[in-house]
């Protein structure tokens, strides 16, 4: 079966001015999904990602080996972020689409689907 | 036999085509098997004569191919999911292809070629492609693009189907009004860029618009309950039908009021007509239906000024408030100042937002006409200088200098 990840982009700004109850009804939102495509046996991962500002992007200069190089951040600075994904797996990306429509990044942020590469039959 | 046997693989090609698809899971596969079935044809035909069922010929062999291709493969690559898929096929070639079952096909094709998940260049670029057999070439010469542009396109949209595993299937009951309307959006791009050309002559790109027509007739054929692909019909059918009249000797521009009604095709206005009515008592309107409705107002209209001008304004009145494009909204425009006058258009203009509208030559030459027709001349000059400034080709353009040299005078 096709496996997707759906990556959950927003604008997770740390100074966001959204309130303490909202962030509360957001977090149930995520469990409720979370509830919903677990008990359809469509979950098989996902993380919540911290946000960008507790990045730190490695780099290993001068080839395999070589120099290993940290940056403090991401490695690219976006309005939107990346805070999150779950990997699904759905017959095709119709299914995939109807499950990320219900994850609540898609209304308050946006969902990107990609297909996962399947190494299985290689 | 050469345009005999082009019409045919025009004809038969799309159903062919459809159920390899089916049968194989793969698109690029199954092209290249209906390839090498119709040049086989071209070399057995004039020797063993033309079988009964071109059609039938065809698909046979091109999954004979398909089968050699995919035998080769599951041989060399000793892959699991190659001997799964070989056992499939061998299975489903047993089955004989009934007509339902190839209509059912071929309206999983259309869906898939205009999945939502594609851009609408990709699915227009499919649609030709796949579902109206044009080669690369020729839809690359219509949209002004080079051969190797407009082979990436393709096969970047095939690509995508295929890792993304975008379903060959009719969408759910629940799923159909967006997806049918995901569809007809690609025949509504046919047909604008086949009264659009960027450069040179606009009747160059006829074929684009008959392409359309084509297009819409096989989506009202495969799905007959759905009023809006009648619509689409309806409208493709109701606008080409004034196609003699739309443009002068010298290949010039001619508008609505100055157009030679004599040479606009009654037949095809009475099937427009036809077409819209039966959807129109299924009483679920739309859009499309509703362009339909007023394309076919004009048609019938003997003279300009005999147009039922506060019918269309009506219906332009219902488009707009469930679709208040740009496009919509100044059309009603030109509607309300043929019924109520030219300062009850301007009214209207005025109350279209400045950032959507400033940047389009049709929203400037409209604002021109109604204000020449209020005596104010100088601003009505002004207003054709901006829509020369935006105006997309050069018929357009030579036909707004026209305009506003006749108001310096």
């Amino acid at each position: 079966m096709p496996r997707y990840a759906a990556l959950i982009y927003g604008d997770l700004a740390d100074d966001s001015p959204i309130g303490a109850a909202s962030r509360a009804e957001i977090h149930q939102e995520y469990f409720d999904f979370g509830d919903r495509a677990g008990a359809a046996g469509v979950l098989s991962g996902g993380a919540a990602l911290q946000p960008p500002s507790a990045a730190t992007t490695v780099r290993v200069r001068g080839g395999k080996g070589g120099e290993v190089v940290t940056t403090d951040g991401p490695f690219a600075e976006t309005k939107e972020v990346l805070g999150g994904f779950y990997i699904i797996d759905a017959a095709d990306l119709d299914e995939a689409i109807r499950w990320a429509a219900q994850i609540p990044g898609a209304w308050l942020g946006s969902v990107e689907v990609r297909p996962v590469v399947d190494f299985s039959g290689s | 036999m050469s345009d005999w046997f082009d019409q045919m693989v025009r004809d038969e090609g799309g159903r062919v085509l459809a159920t390899l698809v089916r049968l194989t899971g793969d698109i690029t596969l199954a092209e290249d098997s209906v390839q090498d079935a119709v040049v086989e044809a071209l070399h057995r035909w004039p020797v063993d004569g033309v079988p009964a069922n071109p059609g039938a010929w065809l698909t046979t062999v091109a999954r004979n191919r398909a089968l050699d291709v995919v035998r080769r493969e599951a041989k060399r690559t000793k892959k699991e999911a190659d001997a799964v898929l070989l056992d499939e096929m061998t299975t489903a070639f047993g089955e004989r292809t009934t007509d339902s079952m190839v209509r059912d096909d071929l309206l999983r094709l259309v869906f898939t070629c205009c999945h939502p998940a594609l851009a609408i260049e990709a699915r227009v670029a499919l649609a030709l492609r796949i579902l109206c057999g044009m080669s690369t070439v020729e839809i690359a010469r219509v949209f002004l693009v080079s051969d190797t542009t407009m082979g990436q396109r393709i096969s970047r949209a095939k690509k995508k189907i295929a890792t993304a595993h975008i379903p060959y299937r009719v969408p759910a009951d629940h799923e159909l009004p967006d997806r049918v309307a995901s569809v007809l959006v690609v025949v509504q791009a046919i047909v604008t860029a086949g009264h659009h050309a960027p450069e040179g002559r606009l009747d160059g790109r006829i074929d684009l618009a008959e392409e359309a027509i084509r297009l819409a007739r096989l989506l009202h054929d495969l799905m007959p309950d759905e009023p809006e692909c009648a619509g689409m019909l309806a409208l493709a059918l109701a606008t080409h039908a004034r196609r003699d009249a739309r443009l002068d000797d010298d290949g010039e521009l001619v508008l609505l009021p100055a157009q030679d009604r004599g040479r606009w095709r009654l037949d095809e206005i009475a099937e427009a007509e036809t077409v819209l009515d039966a959807a129109m008592h299924r009483r679920r309107a739309g859009p499309y239906q509703l362009q339909a409705a007023i394309a076919i107002l004009h048609d019938l209209a003997r003279t300009y000024e005999e147009t039922d001008w506060p019918q269309i304004a009506a219906l332009y009145g219902v488009l707009e408030a469930h679709w208040p494009t740009p496009v919509v909204r100044v059309n009603r425009v030109v509607a309300v100042a043929e019924a109520d006058g030219a300062d009850a258009g301007l009214r209207l203009l005025d109350e279209l937002d400045a950032a959507e509208v400033s940047s389009w030559h049709l929203y400037w030459s409209t604002r021109g006409e109604l204000l020449s027709r209020t005596g104010r001349r100088a601003e009505a000059r002004d207003a054709f200088d901006r829509a020369l400034e935006c105006a997309p080709n050069d018929s357009d353009r030579r036909f707004l200098e026209r305009r506003r040299d006749e108001l310096s005078r």
